[in-house]
């Protein structure tokens, strides 16, 4: 309990204080996170989508690897990433390794798979409603798409948060990949596994709590943002 | 909020003026506290950013090999021959040393602090199977572990429950070891800077066989030609000088010097 | 066969589902103009004869014809639904929505939006969302958003089952006016009533066949088949 307490006082302590290193850190858990939402979104909606109003042979199969995938354990991402990226694999002439943009694209991996699992589930309902009206109107199927997003955007932003949770809150594999190098690649995440390792709990605790206010912070921003909360219910 | 702003543009303000390279170095030499010490002066005296990799010894060879790092600083001088042979490094070059000590419970229910040396300490823990906490990474001090088990003629194979290989780094190993009540082997330095303590304590030190030798490898560049040269003979030259000595020598944790600085120029 | 252009030609159309019978054989030709109301007690195969005609419904068999080339036909056709797919937009932006799909210029489109809105009487509403609308604002909001693509042919299902007088009327009169300037219409309904107020001819069904063919004054006033006699004195049929 009292490490706990420590914990909230330690958060306390860094903001008011403005860390400048938490303030390094949490900027970058930020942008790299948030670049990985939207490289992540731009393919997973559309294809959570496409998935909703195509029927074709492998649909199930797609499905169900889909929602297999939502699971894939980060480590394991980021290994693979790591063995892609590293000096003596494949793409090792870009020096990707061990740079925010290794990271990104560790966590577009993890979580296009779970953010075009919730398109599709939102966009099935939708597209039972408007199935008719869209066929009806020869819509080609870019217009469908197209359509189903722009009118599903709530449920979407919900996945969408869900991914940018599941992103900022990693450390499996952009711990690999990026290397927790101060001042290069250390994110929120990948300090607190550090200090973790120091034994200092209430520094770790702290940047915890920083973490989960970011979250928090970022949720209701996008939601204000986009005035959802206004519109009422469709 | 003018010092927010301060920090945000700083945050973006280009670095390019600094020479980088990628170091991997030891859990353990991280969690000494000697490179927060040491990297700020690097780059001052030297204009060098060191970009530090924190891994076990074992990941730390791997990322050599691969070319995924200029240089690494570690301490498992059996594995660094190996890896001098393989042609990944050109040589390796002594920097310091600092010792492993094994902590354990206050009450020391195998009583090695009565121990003459380090062998006799680890037999006592095994005899009355008193819980003990091994790296189990394959990292320098997981190593040395194992070659002083090698020396009592025991094998851990046939450990039973007792031995706790957590296959993790040497906070992680000593916040375990906390947690337990259990002996564990570690460096001095990781030990001192441990926060999370709890019932344990130093219980046996002082035997030479425990000295933990560290030293510097550049990775080969004719095996991987993009790595940076001039920054690993930049590191190398500062990390062997009269400045890195002084420093090195003069580092304390609790009034404690626990490195010594030993390269031969 | 009554005189004037031929439209579209069906001939054995089957529609089955399941093995199941749903629609035919329907063998029957429908001329270019006029009004064709399509009657029958619910169940009778409807909704699936229309939807065969806009080509939404797969036929298991047979054939259908069109008078004009294939891939004009649906491009030129309008369909509203018996439950009107409202999109999660503003009344404005559903009228819109046909003529987005076309490409068109934004300033043709508010013209037209402006234009329809008031012709169904939702000029006040053209900023509330369209899920919000009563029943009957729903069903001219979906009958001026398939006007607004001026389609050569219109269907309608059922377009006022479930609407008040008013509504009807209001609907009715927009679907006449539409038919004068040269629209061609094809609504299903059970309701004798509207038949008689709106249709230059009538398609009667039963069970998914075609029972009676022909113009409106001989089919209401006279029919030949017992099943349709039976149905316009207001008996049950089955």
């Amino acid at each position: 309990m009292n490490e706990i307490w420590a914990g909230i006082v330690e958060a306390f302590r860094l903001i008011i204080t403005l860390d400048r290193d938490l303030f390094e850190i949490t900027l970058r858990s930020l942008q790299v996170s948030m670049s990985a939402l939207v490289i992540a979104c731009i393919f997973a909606l559309p294809f959570g989508t496409w998935l909703a109003i195509r029927r074709f042979r492998f649909r199930r199969l797609t499905i169900a690897t889909l929602n297999a995938l939502m699971g894939l354990p980060p480590v394991v991402v980021g290994l693979i990433v790591y063995l892609l990226l590293s000096r003596s694999g494949p793409f090792g002439v870009l020096g990707l390794l061990f740079t925010p943009t290794a990271m990104i694209i560790a966590q577009v991996i993890i979580i296009t798979p779970l953010i075009a699992s919730l398109t599709h589930q939102a966009m099935r309902e939708l597209w039972a409603e408007y199935h008719d009206l869209l066929i009806s109107l020869n819509t080609t199927s870019r217009q469908r798409i197209l359509t189903l997003i722009w009118d599903g955007r709530r449920a979407l932003l919900t996945g969408a948060l869900a991914g940018f949770g599941r992103a900022i809150g990693e450390v499996g594999a952009i711990m690999i990949v990026g290397g927790n190098i101060d001042h290069a690649t250390r994110v929120l995440t990948t300090a607190i596994a550090l200090e973790t390792g120091k034994g200092d709990f209430a520094l770790a605790l702290g940047l915890g709590f920083v973490l989960i206010a970011l979250a928090l912070l970022v949720n209701f921003a996008i939601h204000t943002l986009s005035r959802t909360e206004q519109e009422g219910t469709w | 909020m003018i010092r927010l702003i301060a920090i945000v543009v700083s945050l973006f303000a280009t670095t390019a003026l600094a020479e980088k390279m990628k170091l991997a170095v030891t859990t353990s030499f991280h969690n000494s506290g000697l490179s927060d010490l040491l990297l700020p002066v690097i780059l001052e005296d030297t204009g060098l950013e060191v970009q530090l990799l924190i891994v076990g010894t074992g990941q730390a060879l791997r990322l050599g090999e691969a070319g995924d790092v200029d240089a690494i600083l570690v301490h498992s001088e059996a594995a660094e021959e190996v890896f001098v042979e393989n042609g990944y490094a050109p040589y390796r070059r002594e920097i310091m040393y600092n010792d492993f000590v094994v902590v354990g419970p206050q009450t020391d229910p195998a009583d090695i602090a009565s121990a003459d040396t380090a062998v006799d300490a680890l037999t006592r823990i095994a005899i009355i199977k008193a819980p003990f906490v091994s790296r189990g990474d394959a990292s320098g001090t997981h190593k040395k572990e194992l070659f002083l088990w090698t020396s009592t003629k025991l094998d851990p194979k046939l450990f039973g429950t007792w031995y706790n290989a957590v296959g993790a780094g040497m906070g992680a190993s000593l916040n375990t070891a906390s947690g337990l009540g259990a002996y564990i082997l570690t460096d001095r330095a990781s030990w001192l800077n441990f926060a999370n303590k709890g019932e344990l304590d130093l219980l046996f030190e002082g035997d030479p066989i425990l000295f933990n030798q560290y030293a510097y490898l550049p990775i080969d560049s004719k095996r991987h030609p993009h790595v940076n040269i001039q920054a690993q003979r930049l590191l190398e030259s500062w990390l062997t000088s009269k400045r890195a000595e002084t420093l090195i020598n003069g580092y304390t944790v609790d009034g404690t010097n626990v490195f010594v600085f030993n390269a031969f120029r | 066969m009554v005189a004037g252009i031929n439209l579209v030609a069906l001939r054995a159309v089957c529609v089955k589902r399941r093995s199941k019978l749903i629609l035919g054989p329907v063998s029957l030709d429908l001329k270019g103009s006029g009004l064709t109301i399509v009657l029958g007690p619910n169940g009778a195969g409807k909704t699936t004869f229309l939807k065969v005609l806009h080509g939404i419904e797969r036929i298991s068999s047979g054939s259908v014809q069109w008078s004009m080339a294939e891939r004009s036909v649906r491009r030129t056709q309008s369909y509203v639904f018996q439950r009107p797919v409202m999109l999660r937009r503003t009344v404005r932006q559903n009228l819109a929505y046909p003529m987005k799909l076309l490409g068109q210029q934004a300033s043709k489109i508010d013209e037209h939006v402006i234009y329809w809105a008031n012709q169904i009487g939702l000029t006040e509403m053209l900023n509330s969302p369209a899920t919000r609308l009563s029943g009957g604002e729903k069903q001219k909001l979906a009958l001026g958003r398939a006007l607004i693509r001026k389609p050569k042919i219109l269907f309608l299902d059922e377009p006022c089952a479930n609407l008040d007088g008013r509504s009807t009327r209001e609907i009715e009169t927009l679907l006449l006016s539409a038919n004068s300037s040269g629209t061609r219409i094809i609504m299903a309904t059970h309701d004798l009533g509207q038949s008689r107020r709106l249709a230059t001819d009538v398609v009667f069904l039963l069970n998914g066949q075609v029972h009676e063919q022909g113009p409106a004054e001989d089919i209401l006033c006279s029919p030949q088949t017992s099943e349709a006699k039976a149905f316009l004195k207001g008996e049950i049929v089955e």
